[in-house]
């Protein structure tokens, strides 16, 4: 009977992200650049890069209580990872303009000749990987000295690694790697994914980091739902009664922290695609800052409260409240007030009447069906009383 | 509890729902006349804040000057679509989208070269034109067919200094200065070191945030050099001078266009550095142009502030001022306000303006060969003009 | 000698920023020796106390604007603690460290738009932005005096704290929150004194730094504060000798690293540059790290135990 009902509330989320696919490919193809509404489509791609990230903080901070602030540094690495290894040949050297690259393999451009399209795919699906691959490795290394803190000396202690990685790869002598501290660009971005079939041309751009993230989030769901996922919740809630039940805190608190950092790193790459540019200098303390009061304004524990948050901060912070910083807000002209940077300063504001006042944020551990199954059984019990 | 809060939330997002609607109702002006849209992607915030603004305060006096522009036989009035890009090169690409979406026909800028590469795939893939008016690094217009620029390039300027360091400062080692990351000084003290020669140079990098410049100026001291070259932006400059004054720095500054502001004349002012620079224009090459800028600046208490509180003037504002008027060339001759039509015009498009004949080459740089190499006098606070440098 | 001659200039600067992170890690190690909270927002009430400065100075007398700066920013602290942690006092500490970079991102924004995103100038102060001339070396008469007054104010917060009422208040409260509490200590007064402390000597720290080193963004206080906190962890949280000896001990490697290219060069080890300046700011996260990993409780930290 649950397993039933389990069934069809699957098919019923599966269909409806399927639809949702859907209609960002039909937005992708109906919205130009030069529209109005192209913003709709930056926050789309904006959105889906931090939805991601936010998920998988959330992953470590919401679900294993493990409160870490170095995300910016393994999005970075993801970021420089994805870069580096889709830069095609030709343009190789204008963008290491002051230095001898050595990696000079581009995965899109290398599978791309020898398979067409797909291979493309294929390459960038790769170079995606191998993005994450990195930042879980570093993660991996990481861990071993840093997950032995406690709370707050563990999230100061992975600040101070974000920041290390940072200078890292800002090193002049590492420029033939990482370009030094200058940026990187012309590898294969979202404005890059187009089909060409016949005389039509589909625009993927929106499309491909919305389906990055998406298949990402749902793998962390799976995940959060399996025996580990639980494992997590009980660390996360009493480690020494987990430790009791037998759970193996440094394993599963490793295992946690290196699954984040792997889609921290997916996150960085397709961030890399959307800007079209990467560079160590975007990755700082302050990006951490912003993902993890997406998380708050979302639910600290709540996946769907994760990707509502940050969609609701990039479309605010992008697009909504522009108006708060060009003068002209809700059609009032006050140039003296509207302007640069009050957007910002009524933005922290409310962030920090949510932190204050509604500290579950909008969907507390909650998850939208849930939500929604409380508001459908509120509705029946209110009819129920005005039938009566 | 979450009622009201997801109450609030719903009202937050209608309000700014209509706020967008209404945003977007007034791109049409009111009386009937055409409307052409030049974006203005400057950065108004951060590092370059200063600087961007100065550049700004040309367009706007060019503006000012001729507000209106005929294209295909009609009347158009010129309005400037303003976007910050905060001197940062992840907020460019957002930056340039909302010009893109906000229907300009073409955009100018921007000050600093890191943003307009970090912008230049998003304006590539609008198909909409853009026209660089001091971004000088060669990557700039390099794989990007929509950007132009009417500045020189670093290759050049860098030349340029490292030539007058060698012949007339008697330079023998250089100390090179950059900003980590920063396309602008680190391009520029990158072909300074290729003139100069390698093994006479030490180059140094400080990290974004670096507020402590007292170590390079010690560094530069103890490695014996005997010129101080850092094309850094004016903030960053206006501390090095003063370090440099109470260190007794005891070997002059050389830098780049971005120097040729009046942040430096202030820093610079009642102390003994020595500091050249090399750039676009020196004030009273037009007199008839300055006393009207002059006038304007004087005028309006916004643009006094803008441009730090006088009315010296930076060559990046004369930079915007010609930069204005070649975007109404090519829209005249573009005959449409099209994006499309504006970039296929844009490769002919011929203008003499203040500063100097501006055309464009096969990849869209400025063809321009000669450069003012200007010295800040101390006591008077003033440019002194020193020579026109060119290469070759 | 000519290697001293070359690395003394570094080692005297190098103290005077130590100095100066000194009087902000204070303000750290004594809101987490009481409440067990990193006060993300106490970098950017340093950096607020810096633009408060900017503006009075522009339109008041220096013997009034300085008073007025220090009073208004010990306000701010004060008010910070009321509005943003207090109502969580019962919340898990996470909550409230996510107050404190909520806070630290609503000061940093509010800068931004006050500011207009540019640079600010911080205004000299006689006498001690003079250029005077140490041991054959050219600085500002600042750098030499930051270090006396640091530890001067030291001592008489060490005093305040050995041998007043509310020093032992103070004292209890970090030995035992809820006890202290018990025995009828107003736990609230003492959390704001605390505060007020703390960024009293921000205040200070602030006046001393941006003397050095005068330009003021909306991000200035950042990686100061963070140093200062890498400071107090370095020391021993809660320990106020520990704190202001990491701060010294940083500050100094901080700037050796940044002139460590030029040393070697000038003595001979290297032939050229290997960009070590690159790690000046990383190189207190590998100490913060290092010390984490080896010795938790910092150099003079007093161990604690586990409770379930």
């Amino acid at each position: 009977m649950l397993n039933k009902k389990d069934n069809k509330k699957s098919f019923i989320s599966f269909v409806l992200v399927a639809l949702f696919l859907v209609l960002v490919i039909v937005l992708d193809q109906v919205i130009k650049p030069t529209d109005k509404m192209s913003m709709l489509l930056t926050v789309l791609q904006k959105g889906s890069v931090y939805a991601l990230a936010a998920v998988s903080m959330n992953l470590l901070n919401g679900f294993t209580g493990l409160f870490s602030l170095g995300h910016a540094g393994f999005m970075l690495v993801g970021a420089y990872t994805y870069a580096i290894f889709s830069i095609p040949a030709a343009a190789r050297d204008t963008v290491y303009q002051y230095y001898d690259a050595v990696i000079r393999i581009s995965f899109p451009e290398v599978f791309g000749n020898a398979m067409g399209g797909f291979g493309t795919v294929l390459g960038v699906t790769l170079s995606v990987i191998m993005a994450g691959l990195a930042a879980a490795l570093l993660a991996f290394l990481i861990g071993l000295p840093v997950l032995r803190l406690k709370s707050d000396y563990l999230a100061i202690a992975t600040l101070g690694f974000a920041e290390i990685i940072r200078a890292v790869f800002q090193w002049s002598k590492l420029g033939p790697v990482t370009n030094g501290s200058n940026l990187l660009k012309s590898f294969t971005r979202t404005s890059s994914f187009r089909l060409t079939i016949g005389d039509t041309t589909i625009t993927l751009a929106t499309f491909v980091p919305v389906l990055i993230a998406t298949i990402s989030i749902i793998v962390i769901v799976l995940l959060v739902n399996s025996t580990y996922g639980r494992a997590f919740k009980a660390i996360r809630d009493d480690e020494v009664a987990a430790e009791a039940m037998g759970i193996g805190l440094a394993k599963h608190k490793m295992i946690s922290f290196v699954i984040s950092s792997f889609f921290a790193g997916v996150s960085g790459a397709t961030m890399a695609m959307v800007l079209s540019i990467a560079q160590a200098s975007n990755f700082k303390a302050a990006m951490t800052y912003e993902i993890l009061l997406m998380v708050v304004l979302g639910g600290i524990g709540s996946i769907t409260g994760s990707i509502i948050g940050s969609l609701l901060f990039v479309a605010s912070s992008e697009w909504w409240l522009r108006g708060l910083d060009s003068g002209t807000f809700l059609g009032i002209n006050a140039p003296t007030i509207f302007r640069n940077g009050f957007r910002l300063v009524v933005f922290s504001v409310i962030i920090m009447i949510v932190v204050l006042f509604f500290r579950k944020g909008i969907m507390g551990d909650r998850e939208l069906p849930e939500v929604i199954a409380g508001w459908k059984r509120k509705i029946a019990k209110k009819k129920e009383v005005a039938s009566k | 509890m979450k009622k009201v809060l997801s109450l609030i939330l719903a009202l937050v997002m209608a309000l700014s729902l209509v706020a967008c609607g209404g945003g977007n109702g007034d791109g049409g002006s009111s009386d009937g006349d055409k409307v052409v849209k030049i974006g203005v992607f400057e950065p108004q915030s951060g590092d370059n804040g200063a600087g961007g603004k100065q550049e700004i305060l040309g367009m706007q006096y060019a503006n000012k000057e001729t507000p209106t522009v005929e294209i295909g036989g009609e009347t158009y009035k010129v309005e400037l679509v303003m976007a910050d890009n905060a001197s940062s090169n992840d907020k460019a690409p957002t930056a340039a989208q909302t010009l893109i979406s906000g229907g300009v026909s073409l955009v100018l800028g921007s000050y600093g070269s890191g943003v307009s590469i970090a912008a230049g795939d998003t304006f590539l893939a609008a198909g909409v034109p853009a026209i660089g008016v001091t971004c000088t690094n060669p990557q700039v217009t390099a794989d990007c067919d929509v950007y132009f620029r009417i500045c020189f390039l670093d290759p050049f300027q860098g030349t340029v200094l490292a030539n007058y360091a060698k012949s007339d400062l008697k330079a023998t080692k250089a100390y090179c200065l950059a900003k980590q990351g920063d396309d602008y000084s680190g391009g520029l003290c990158n072909y300074f070191i290729k003139a100069f020669g390698e093994d006479n140079c030490v180059y140094e990098q400080f990290p974004e945030g670096t507020s402590d410049y007292s170590t390079y100026i010690t560094n530069a001291k103890n490695q014996g050099c005997d010129v101080f070259f850092a094309p850094v932006s004016t903030e960053a400059a206006a501390q090095i001078i003063a370090k440099a004054d109470t260190q007794a720095l005891g070997m002059p500054i050389l830098a780049g266009d971005t120097w040729d502001s009046n942040v430096i004349l202030e820093a610079a002012k009642g102390t003994d550095v020595k500091i050249c620079v090399t750039t676009f224009y020196q004030e009273g090459a037009n007199a008839e142009f300055d006393a009207g800028i002059k006038a304007w600046i004087n005028s309006d208490s916004t643009a006094l502030a803008n441009n730090g509180g006088n009315d010296e003037l930076a060559a990046v504002s004369v930079m915007g001022y010609d930069a204005y008027y070649v975007a109404l060339e090519a829209l005249k001759q573009a005959g449409s306000t099209e994006p499309s039509a504006v970039l296929s015009a844009l490769p002919n498009v011929v203008h003499t303006g203040i500063t100097g004949e501006i055309k464009f080459d096969s990849i869209g740089d400025a063809v321009r060969d000669s450069a003012v190499v200007k010295s800040c006098n101390t006591e008077t606070g003033k440019w002194d003009f020193v020579t026109i440098a060119t290469v070759g | 000698m000519n290697v001293m001659h070359t690395v003394l200039p570094y080692i005297i600067s190098g103290i005077s920023v130590g100095g100066q992170y000194a009087l902000i890690a204070i303000g750290y190690t004594m809101v987490y020796g009481i409440l067990r909270l990193i006060n993300f927002a106490h970098g950017d009430v340093f950096m607020v106390a810096g633009l408060m400065m900017v503006y009075m100075a522009a339109s008041l007398p220096l013997y009034i604007a300085i008073p007025l700066m220090i009073l208004l920013t010990v306000l701010l602290g004060f008010a910070i603690e009321r509005v943003a942690y207090k109502p969580l006092r019962t919340a898990p500490r996470m909550s409230v460290m996510i107050s404190a970079i909520g806070v630290s991102y609503l000061l940093q924004n509010l800068a931004l738009y006050i500011t207009g995103g540019l640079n600010k100038n911080y205004p000299a102060i006689p006498w001690i932005s003079d250029r005077i001339t140490v041991l054959g070396m050219e600085t500002t008469r600042v750098t030499v005096i930051t270090p006396f007054l640091t530890i001067a104010l030291v001592v008489a917060l060490v005093l305040l704290i050995n041998h007043t009422k509310i020093g032992m208040a103070m004292r209890a409260v970090s030995v035992d929150f809820d006890t202290a509490q018990l025995m009828g200590i107003k736990i609230n007064s003492v959390i704001s004194a605390t505060f007020i402390i703390g960024t009293f000597l921000a205040a200070i720290g602030s006046m001393l730094f941006f003397t050095s080193f005068p330009g003021i963004v909306p991000t200035s206080g950042g990686m100061p504060g963070l140093k200062a906190f890498v400071a107090a962890v370095f020391g021993g949280i809660g320990s106020i000798p520990g704190a202001v000896i990491g701060a010294f001990i940083i500050g100094i490697c901080e700037s050796i690293i940044k002139g460590l290219d030029t040393i070697l060069i000038v003595s001979g080890s290297i032939t050229e540059q290997v960009g070590f300046a690159t790690f000046s700011d990383a190189f207190t996260f590998v100490l913060l790290i290092v010390i984490l990993v080896f010795k938790p409780t910092g150099l003079f930290g007093e161990k604690t135990t586990d409770k379930v």
